[in-house]
């Protein structure tokens, strides 16, 4: 198995051309969405959809299996970090439950060269929804925010991910 | 050794994906309700198999065994079950299911925006692929019924 995963990760991209494109993506939505609240909403949302996806991605890659507790998935939000984003934050913060935590970085490959106008806009608003997306996908329902923000003048970025519940497994549907 | 079909369901049970190549017996139902069956024994076999086992299971249900075929079940953490039925010689069906996994569905199927999430698999490049890929595994080979 470990010759293919090595070959899966062969595809490796300059980080620029991703800071470039998402940069580009942003001042886009902001240019045709007046609100800047909308513009979070809509980028929270574009997060979600790649999450629900990007699991199956990093399911495969890592072949880990389902997590028992919330330490074991900040562990592995970790890896996913360094996997997609080659950044390695640091996980603190625990609440006393282990329900919350924090995840705090000072650089991100999104935000590098970016001036925020202060208008209230999240520009990294895609990290929490694809976080909740990709965990809603493993069954886990959280809500993840940001704390703290470079771009708004804060020493470091830290990011809040807060456990709410396990989803059920489906039952099929039922024989008429 | 032969491979017989394939299920690819999702966590709602929804049927995404089916595939055949050696089947000579047909169940005389339609793919849908096939699926909906098959979903369903999945299901209750999981339950039952994690609720019977005197220790605690760790890989749940992989498989079953009848006198002609054995099926067998690969579950992800994100709850997508890929089926596999195979005659009995077949061997390292486990790292098979695991590879189609990885390299056709995450590859073809995750990758290509035009298939939903939770939708059937309509691609035909998915279904090139995993017909490419089956029939180049050394548990495929055609075997007269």
């Amino acid at each position: 198995m470990s010759r293919q995963t090595s070959r899966l990760d062969a595809k490796k991209v300059n980080s620029e051309l991703l800071t470039l494109t998402y940069g580009a993506l942003v001042s886009q939505m902001l240019k045709e969405i007046e609100n800047t609240d909308d513009v979070n909403k809509q980028l929270e949302r574009i997060g979600y959809n790649m999450g629900v996806r990007l699991i199956e991605d990093f399911l495969a890659r890592t072949s880990s299996s389902r997590c028992l507790e919330m330490r074991e998935t900040a562990d592995k939000i970790q890896h996913a970090f360094r996997l997609y984003l080659n950044m390695q934050p640091t996980v603190t913060s625990w609440s006393s439950s282990g329900d919350e935590f924090s995840l705090v970085w000072d650089q991100c490959p999104l935000s590098e060269w970016v001036e925020m106008p202060s208008n209230g806009l999240k520009y990294c608003a895609l990290i929490p929804g694809a976080i909740r997306g990709a965990l809603q996908m493993v069954q886990l329902d959280v809500q993840c925010w940001f704390v703290q923000d470079q771009l708004k003048g804060d020493a470091i970025t830290e990011l809040r991910v807060k456990y709410i519940k396990r989803l059920e497994d489906a039952v099929p549907a039922g024989e008429d | 050794m032969t491979i017989h079909n394939m299920y690819i369901f999702d966590r709602y049970g929804t049927l995404l994906y089916y595939g055949e190549w050696n089947r000579t017996k047909q169940s005389g139902m339609s793919l849908e309700e096939e699926g909906k069956l098959m979903y369903g024994m999945l299901f209750s076999i999981k339950s039952f198999v994690t609720k019977i086992s005197p220790l605690d299971p760790k890989d749940g249900f992989m498989h079953y065994k009848t006198s002609k075929y054995t099926l067998h079940c690969l579950e992800t953490p994100s709850g997508l079950k890929f089926v596999l039925n195979t005659d009995n010689q077949a061997q390292g069906v486990r790292d098979l299911l695991k590879k189609i996994y990885a390299e056709i569905y995450v590859k073809y199927a995750i990758r290509n925006p035009l298939c939903g999430i939770g939708e059937q698999i309509n691609s035909e490049l998915f279904k090139t692929k995993l017909d490419a890929f089956i029939k180049q595994t050394p548990n495929y080979a055609v075997r007269a019924s």
